[in-house]
């Protein structure tokens, strides 16, 4: 109670103060609007993520792991992780260079490029598979040059790459180039008149400074990309234990009435959702701290 | 592309970065997304209305666009609260509920769909009480609806959230010294500043719904005229090897979704006029 004195700048609310104050509001009115925000959340966010456990493990742990040991449902794993391993690392190298571009030049047509990167986003995911069956399909514009070749995309492990590759081009470029606009090329400026070369500037200056929002962008990128479903479905063929990806594999248990293995598989993407959600929190805070 | 000029700048690797954007970003998405618009530039004009405005398809239409406004409008009102709780008041496990948030965005949307679907159902947690009320979730129109409210939830948060962060408190400090109780200071002061970030929110929100699969499909039970979404049909048609009728569907949802995007940024620049002055 010693503290009984407190700054009259402090715009914090003093717990003695029983008078709301003028830009507060009252009491009842927070209670209220709490408790109808958490209901909400709670009705469309936390009871969908339980339902996937509660149906996975609605006959018990036996059964539960029993559906991991089908070798359709490891294959499918194996190419989710396959996909993701090579279509966020392309679109990682893309992130950089279009970041680097945009944000330490000037040029014309910038903002129109800035725009067509986000172009995937407004695309719908079916579209999205659609139009590499266009391009690389039988009757499309390499489909004769493909068999002849005898390469086949469509139906294939490179048509899910592409299409995955497509859906989250635009995550890491958006996440690094407002981060590199803001920061300006002051740093890059001094290395480089210190006699750094441009490498030698982009690994010990640029890249230390962006590492989280770089980090950020990949835990993003990489749960869209193990977790897409209407492109890879498009050009995927849904050949059991080749083509398909763990959400097409939920799809067929799911179409076959096999709930529980269908679950079982939604809930290892319902973990990878939960732990991109931690990790996510985590880079924000350290991202917060290291500016603080 | 030509008139790009090397811009006179001491860092190096404008070439380099140039070209390697302009390469990918061509390769990946610039001329899959145009072989859309060249091959139904092939078809003729009354092949290609006899695709896109067959009764079938305009009733896609109609759900699409309407479930998706409908979702939108919801988000806005809820994605509305839901930031101003966050921001404005502290509560136990706050930082959870936030993280939480960004749920739709990571938990892929053919999970999100069967889930949804378990919980509506008429044996489910939520079904089995609004079923005997006659209110019939899955496998309806509101299943769709319920879906899409979903999938666009985390959009009007987080770009009202910094908006929120930013508003000066002697805005309202001036307010309510100035006479004005709270929810005056709330309806004349607060909503006027948040309303550009509120629109794009929406607009975000009603893009994505409009595109959405994954979700959707679990819950709509899928029937022609009833509960078919303009994605679904172009999924239907590839199946049936109709590759013209698909393209050009999908062309007509392209040219929505651009029209989403354009309005979205005109709506950031116009609120980025509203907040220098």
């Amino acid at each position: 109670m010693a503290a009984s004195v407190t700054s009259t700048l402090s715009t914090l609310p003093t717990p003695s103060s029983t008078a709301p104050r003028a830009t507060h509001d009252a009491r009842w009115v927070r209670w209220t609007l709490t408790t109808i925000a958490l209901l909400f959340l709670g009705f469309f966010l936390v009871l969908p993520l339980v339902a996937v456990f509660a149906e996975a493990l609605r006959h018990g742990l036996r059964a539960y792991l029993a559906s991991f040991s089908d070798p359709d449902a490891l294959a499918s794993i194996k190419l989710t992780l396959l996909t993701a391993a090579i279509a966020v690392p392309a679109n990682l190298v893309f992130g950089i260079s279009a970041a680097w571009l945009i944000a330490k030049f000037n040029f014309r047509g910038k903002s129109v490029l800035t725009t067509l990167i986000d172009l995937p986003f407004a695309v719908s995911p079916v579209i999205s598979g659609l139009i590499y069956v266009l391009v690389f399909g039988l009757q499309g514009w390499f489909g004769g040059w493909l068999i002849e070749h005898n390469l086949k995309v469509i139906f294939a492990v490179p048509g899910i790459v592409l299409a995955t590759t497509f859906v989250t081009f635009p995550i890491i470029a958006r996440e690094l180039i407002p981060l590199m606009q803001a920061q300006g090329s002051d740093e890059e400026y001094a290395a480089i008149t210190l006699g750094a070369n441009g490498w030698q500037t982009f690994w010990r200056v640029t890249l230390p400074n962006i590492k989280w929002g770089l980090l950020y962008g990949v835990i993003l990128c990489n749960a869209r990309a193990m977790g897409e479903f209407g492109a890879v479905s498009v050009v995927s063929g849904h050949i059991r234990g080749e083509t398909n990806t763990m959400p097409l594999h939920v799809e067929i248990l799911y179409n076959e009435y096999n709930f529980v293995a269908a679950f079982a598989v939604a809930s290892l993407l319902a973990l990878l959702a939960i732990v991109t959600l931690v990790l996510k929190s985590l880079v924000e805070w350290r991202h917060a701290r290291s500016r603080a | 592309m030509s008139s790009v000029r090397a811009p006179r700048s001491i860092l190096p690797g404008f070439g380099l970065s140039l070209g390697f954007t302009l390469t990918y970003l061509s390769l990946i998405v610039l001329i899959p997304l145009a072989a859309a618009f060249i091959k139904t530039a092939g078809m003729s004009w009354a092949d290609f209305v006899s695709a896109v405005a067959s009764p079938r398809v305009l009733a896609s239409y109609r759900l699409s666009f309407g479930a998706s406004l409908a979702a939108g409008l919801v988000n806005a009102a809820f994605g509305l609260l839901v930031a101003w709780v966050l921001v404005r008041y502290s509560f136990p496990g706050r930082r959870v509920v936030d993280a939480l948030v960004d749920l739709p965005f990571a938990l892929p949307t053919a999970v999100a769909g069967i889930a949804l679907t378990a919980i509506y159902a008429k044996n489910g947690w939520v079904g089995q009480w609004l079923e005997p009320a006659g209110i019939k979730v899955a496998y309806t129109q509101l299943g769709v609806f319920v879906a899409l409210t979903f999938i666009g939830l985390p959009f009007v948060v987080r770009t009202l959230q910094p908006v929120l962060q930013e508003l000066e408190p002697e805005l309202e400090e001036a307010s309510a010294c100035l006479g004005a109780n709270r929810w005056q200071t709330i309806t004349r002061v607060i909503l006027p500043e948040l309303l550009p970030a509120l629109l794009t929110g929406f607009a975000l929100a009603f893009a994505r719904a409009l595109g959405e699969y994954g979700s959707v499909v679990f819950i709509s039970g899928n029937m022609p005229m009833r509960t078919e979404i303009t994605p679904l049909l172009i999924m239907t048609k590839l199946e049936q090897y109709d590759y013209h009728g698909a393209t050009a569907i999908a062309v007509v949802l392209l040219i929505a979704s651009f029209s989403t995007l354009l309005l979205i940024n005109l709506l950031q620049k116009w609120s980025r006029r509203f907040h220098r002055v």
